[in-house]
């Protein structure tokens, strides 16, 4: 569904992938570890269009991807960031709405109702800001938005980031939901834990490079993997 | 010194009216820096501008044929600026941005001086609005009293765009975070340039219903360039609440200034603009994000 072919990013002068190529497949989910600064945010922000690729080259279903990140939207990826980056201006309503009304469409999947069924906490903020909310509601905002979208790809940058643990669970708890409904994911995560029961298959990027690759099951089973690039 | 009712009341609407102005010019400036981060020093150039093809009209076809079409020809000036320059400007800092448009100040001043010429130009207000009306127990002039409603329409008309349609959603997100809103699947360049032409259009009316009551002169652009500024930077960058804030404390603290403290007019905004910076430098009503 979406291949990245040795792609080159970075930061401004600050080159931060080296010829990172990697495969994510419809219908399922793929986790993407590494420790702090091995290029996991930097991986999801240039498939998005938010950092300029460099060489290489991403495909997403065999045409390749836009160079705008409204482009790659509307070509069905939606990324909820490590920062959710909920409009602080906007209602919970209007950040949904956002959303909503432009990928609204007859027989979509994801409409209000059923992102409110999926949350029933925004349910009860529709009228807050968006600063008024608690980080797990941030986050619950940012991937209910993202599924206004109704998108083919889901892409998440550390949901659990910041989170008190049952809101973890909570959240582990809807995206396996998600999962089970078919939904096709990227989630870069620190939490092995959490990044594995979810993951169908795991790519871990150490150095800007993709340097294991293998299903969920081979990580937690490859304990040399994982003390060698996740330090667990 | 004692003054009666009728005096604060004429002051008040001398405050908003100089207020109205400042929130015309100001509206579309602020958002465009809060949506782009696009400091555009030339904004006060449109205004003369519009002062200009406000007169030129006007001298055709009556004082409503330069109200209605001077914003008009000053959004056509904003699609030139922004095609030719301000796109490619984009990306290259606020310095560059700073520098260029500084420098577009004075060419747009010398253009104007090539095409009207030095001398003050003069638009007569139109028959409707001549004379006083009598306004909570003042009288106070008509035209005046039509560039407050004016500005308080535009108010309502901008208000109700930003809080209540999906396009004023999109700005406010944009404002609040570009990327973000991109990832929505935003065209925010798109709509930075609908924001620019708007804020063009109406810094365009500014300039022509201000043209009756001012000498329509080349600098005049230059001149209101610093109240606008300040007016920004009090109300806080990119939100309609601080430019409407912003607007309402200038007026008033140089119109009251004026009458009340002449000695100290020049440099009571000065100060309360040090205050604002000392206390909350991102301005009282800044855009959240």
């Amino acid at each position: 569904m979406l291949e990245l072919n040795a792609i080159e990013s970075g930061y401004g002068e600050t080159q931060v992938l080296y010829g990172l190529s990697l495969e994510a497949q419809a219908g399922r989910v793929l986790a993407i570890l590494g420790r702090n600064g091995a290029g996991k945010s930097t991986t999801l922000k240039t498939i998005m269009g938010l950092l300029p690729l460099k060489s290489g080259e991403i495909l997403f279903e065999g045409k390749r991807i836009a160079a705008q990140p409204f482009d790659i939207a509307k070509s069905g990826i939606a990324y909820v960031p490590e920062t959710r980056d909920v409009f602080p201006s906007l209602t919970v309503r209007e950040n949904l709405e956002i959303a909503a009304k432009r990928f609204s469409r007859d027989g979509a999947d994801w409409t209000m109702e059923r992102v409110l069924d999926l949350f029933p906490r925004l349910g009860e903020r529709m009228d807050n800001g968006g600063t008024q909310l608690s980080g797990g509601e941030q986050q619950m905002l940012a991937i209910a938005r993202g599924l206004l979208m109704n998108p083919k790809l889901l892409i998440l940058d550390e949901p659990t980031e910041g989170l008190a643990p049952i809101i973890v669970k909570l959240i582990h708890d809807k995206l396996q939901d998600l999962k089970e409904a078919g939904l096709s994911m990227i989630i870069v995560e620190q939490n092995f834990g959490f990044a594995t029961s979810l993951a169908d298959d795991v790519v871990v990027v150490g150095k800007g490079q993709v340097v294991w690759t293998g299903s969920a099951d081979d990580i937690k089973a490859d304990e040399d993997a994982q003390h060698t690039w996740l330090g667990v | 010194m004692a003054h009666d009712l009728g005096f604060w009341t004429l002051q008040a609407l001398n405050a908003l009216q100089l207020s109205m102005l400042l929130f015309l010019l100001s509206i579309g400036l602020t958002v465009i820096f809060g949506l782009m981060h696009f400091v555009n020093l030339a904004h006060g150039s449109l205004y003369a501008l519009g002062a200009y093809f406000a007169a030129s009209l006007a001298a055709v076809g009556g004082y409503w044929m330069g109200f209605f079409l001077a914003p008009v020809a000053v959004a056509g000036v904003g699609i030139l600026l922004y095609s030719g320059l301000i796109k490619r400007m984009r990306k290259s800092g606020p310095m560059a941005q700073v520098l260029v448009t500084f420098g577009l100040i004075f060419v747009m001043l010398d253009l104007t001086r090539i095409f009207w010429g030095d001398l003050a130009l003069a638009i007569e207000v139109p028959a409707l609005l001549e004379g006083r009306l009598a306004f909570l127990g003042v009288e106070y002039p008509t035209y005046r009293l039509f560039i407050i409603a004016l500005g308080l329409m535009i108010l309502a008309a901008l208000a109700f765009v930003l809080g209540r349609t999906q396009i004023g959603a999109m700005i406010r997100a944009g404002v609040d975070n570009d990327a973000m809103a991109a990832c929505l699947g935003i065209n925010v360049e798109r709509l930075f340039f609908v924001v620019f032409c708007v804020g063009c259009a109406l810094a365009g009316l500014a300039g022509a219903v201000a043209a009756p009551l001012l000498s329509v002169t080349p600098d005049m652009g230059l001149q209101i360039l610093i109240p606008t500024l300040i007016v920004i930077v009090i109300g806080g960058l990119g939100s309609l609440k601080g430019a409407v804030a912003g607007s309402l404390i200038y007026g008033v603290v140089q119109t009251f200034g004026a009458v009340l403290a002449p000695q100290l007019a020049s440099v009571l905004i000065y100060a309360l603009l040090a205050v604002v910076l000392v206390i909350k430098p991102v301005g009282l009503f800044p855009a959240k994000g």
